[in-house]
């Protein structure tokens, strides 16, 4: 038997579509803002009531039980070594370990994942419980990100193959009619276009490797990195290559890497606190001995 | 015709009464539907903005994807870049339709002189159509100068034009011989009894109908052609991709990256409509040949 009446097509639609707009707007309706500070707690600020003690081995993590730590692929030597975060080996792998100790977590706890440098510091909702990839703390990425105190106090460097023009750069003016290049969103293009601003379009890369391929290939005078880096880059990757000088750093402040941790993570409290006990118990400074070559001599420009 | 002198001169001719009032009644619809068109429009986008500007989050994506100040600071950066996707798309472009017309034309030759030829272009056009794009841009970009061979330039944007040439021929070499593979083999027959030598057939008859067939699969490779300048970047050149990306790392706000996507969408829309007209204008000229 028909139905007596059915719907047509037309008398459907209206209140199809209205629940489709309605499913919608309920499916993607965002987060709540999270209040919370600027600024990662310091433990000499007081803890925010929200973070319980830091008991060892049972924090609000990411994936229970374990401590999930973010860095970029390929991990770059000195801060890593073979591309392998999770041997321990090279100076943030070994800062990750030891930070991953002073919380509880021993080394079969801790799981690696790869996040791209670039969205490591971008705004949104992290799948780790902190990030080590070098990342330096300024203002602009504090208001997307929680940082930890710093673990390293950086100072950017500019090297170039022996035979370029800027070999003997002894200033910053000297490198004005260079090609130089430095990778997207790091401190290091920040510092071209900021304090060298050279007349020639900085070169951008994605990802450091390339910038290093674009040095060796003499498609760039010279690049920008940071010095523990420079230093492996001479050393071991474009033999033929200098660091022709560190900059001095720009503000009052020193440049510092920290650990990225989503905005208002649980964890800032208690990462902050073991990056400080690390700092005061010497551990941080005995990794860096091991780990990264001193930087003896490397002029300063001015 | 000849006019008869006994038929009366005909009457100017009146519509009748049923006409009039027919015509009357379709215009009365045709008003109506236009009308019931344009409120339906109206109601559709006032629900649809209502619904966007009241949608929770809304003000968030606005400062996320449409903030005056970011637009402001990037849209120069960005144009600066876009110069360098229009020179590669100029260049690039004319150079992939030369060449792949040429490689579609080496592999329809006939004869069996010709085999090595057409079996060089059938393998060019196997591996670059297969070739990832960015593992031809990496490899040409970063590659080629690592060869240190005398001569060889090694600006990372002539490269990447290079390897984006090596990768667009290919494409667009198969749909020039698509087209010429749909002219009816008459056509080429039919001019070979003219007396046409074998390329002039191929050229008066066979490529004329051939190109015109395929201008819109043309376009889409021409368009494609376009977005992927931006790849370029990959060898350090700052591009309006680039561009954006630069001012988006700084100030994690995506805004830059909605002002090139519009820059981008806004070049090809012309570039479709321009196409299209020739191709009408082209079938017009060629249906009015017919008459001998």
């Amino acid at each position: 038997m028909r139905p007596a009446i059915t719907p047509s097509p037309r008398r459907v639609a209206l209140p199809a579509a209205a629940l489709l707009t309605l499913a919608l707007a309920v499916g993607c309706s965002p987060q709540d803002d999270d209040t919370a500070s600027d600024t990662p707690a310091s433990p000499s600020s007081g803890a925010p009531a929200t973070t319980a003690a830091c008991a060892p081995g049972s924090l609000p993590t990411h994936s229970a039980g374990k401590l999930t730590i973010g860095t970029d692929n390929p991990a770059y030597d000195p801060w890593f070594s073979d591309n392998k975060p999770s041997n321990g080996k090279g100076y943030e792998s070994a800062v990750a370990y030891a930070v991953a100790k002073q919380l509880g977590y021993p080394q079969d706890q801790v799981v690696w994942k790869t996040v791209p440098f670039n969205s490591a510091f971008a705004p949104g909702v992290k799948d780790f419980d902190f990030d080590i990839n070098q990342v330096s703390i300024n203002a602009d990425r504090k208001k997307a990100v929680d940082f930890s105190p710093g673990y390293y106090d950086v100072r950017q460097a500019v090297i170039a193959r022996k035979g370029s023009k800027i070999a003997g750069a002894h200033a910053i003016a000297d490198l004005k009619g260079a090609k130089l290049g430095a990778q997207i969103g790091t401190t290091s293009l920040d510092f071209i276009t900021d304090v060298v601003k050279p007349s020639k379009q900085p070169a951008v890369f994605q990802r450091n490797d390339l910038a290093v391929a674009a040095l060796k290939n003499g498609q760039v005078d010279g690049i920008v990195v940071d010095l523990p880096t420079a230093f492996y880059i001479t050393g071991a990757e474009v033999p033929d290559a200098k660091v022709v000088g560190q900059f001095a750093n720009t503000g009052g402040t020193p440049e510092q890497f920290g650990l990225v941790l989503d905005k208002g993570s649980k964890l800032t409290d208690c990462v902050s606190r073991a990056v400080t006990a690390l700092r005061s118990d010497g551990t941080l400074a005995a990794i860096e001995k091991q780990w990264l070559s001193d930087a003896v001599d490397a002029p300063v420009l001015k | 015709m000849t006019v008869r002198d006994e038929v009366a001169p005909a009457e100017p001719y009146k519509p009748s009464a049923r006409r009039i009032a027919r015509e009357r009644h379709r215009r009365a619809r045709t008003r109506r539907s236009f009308a019931v068109a344009t409120v339906s429009t109206v109601v559709t986008a006032a629900v649809l903005v209502t619904l966007t500007v009241n949608s929770p989050g809304w003000s968030r994506t606005r400062e996320t994807f449409f903030n005056g100040h970011y637009a402001r600071v990037a849209l120069p950066d960005v144009l600066r870049g876009l110069w360098l996707n229009l020179q590669l798309m100029v260049v690039c472009g004319a150079v992939v339709l030369v060449a792949g017309l040429v490689i579609a034309v080496l592999r329809t030759l006939r004869g069996p002189v010709f085999f090595p030829l057409r079996a060089l272009a059938t393998a060019y056009v196997d591996f670059f159509r297969g070739l990832p794009l960015i593992i031809c841009i990496l490899a040409v970009v970063f590659g080629v100068p690592a060869l240190r061979l005398n001569g060889v330039t090694h600006d990372p944007v002539v490269l990447g034009g290079f390897a984006l040439c090596l990768t667009y021929t290919a494409y667009v070499a198969e749909v020039f011989r698509a087209g010429i593979e749909t002219v009816h083999p008459s056509q080429r027959a039919a001019a070979r009894s003219l007396g046409l030598s074998s390329a002039q057939a191929m050229r008066h008859v066979v490529l004329p109908q051939a190109v015109r067939r395929v201008v819109p699969p043309l376009l889409n490779d021409l368009v494609s052609l376009q977005k992927d300048t931006g790849l370029v970047s990959i060898g350090g050149a700052v591009d309006a991709v680039q561009a954006a990306q630069i001012v988006a790392s700084r100030s994690f706000n995506y805004t830059p990256y909605v002002i090139a996507g519009a820059i981008f969408v806004a070049l090809t829309i012309p570039m479709t409509r321009f196409t299209d007209w020739v191709t009408a204008r082209m079938n017009r000229r060629q249906s009015q040949e017919g008459s001998v």
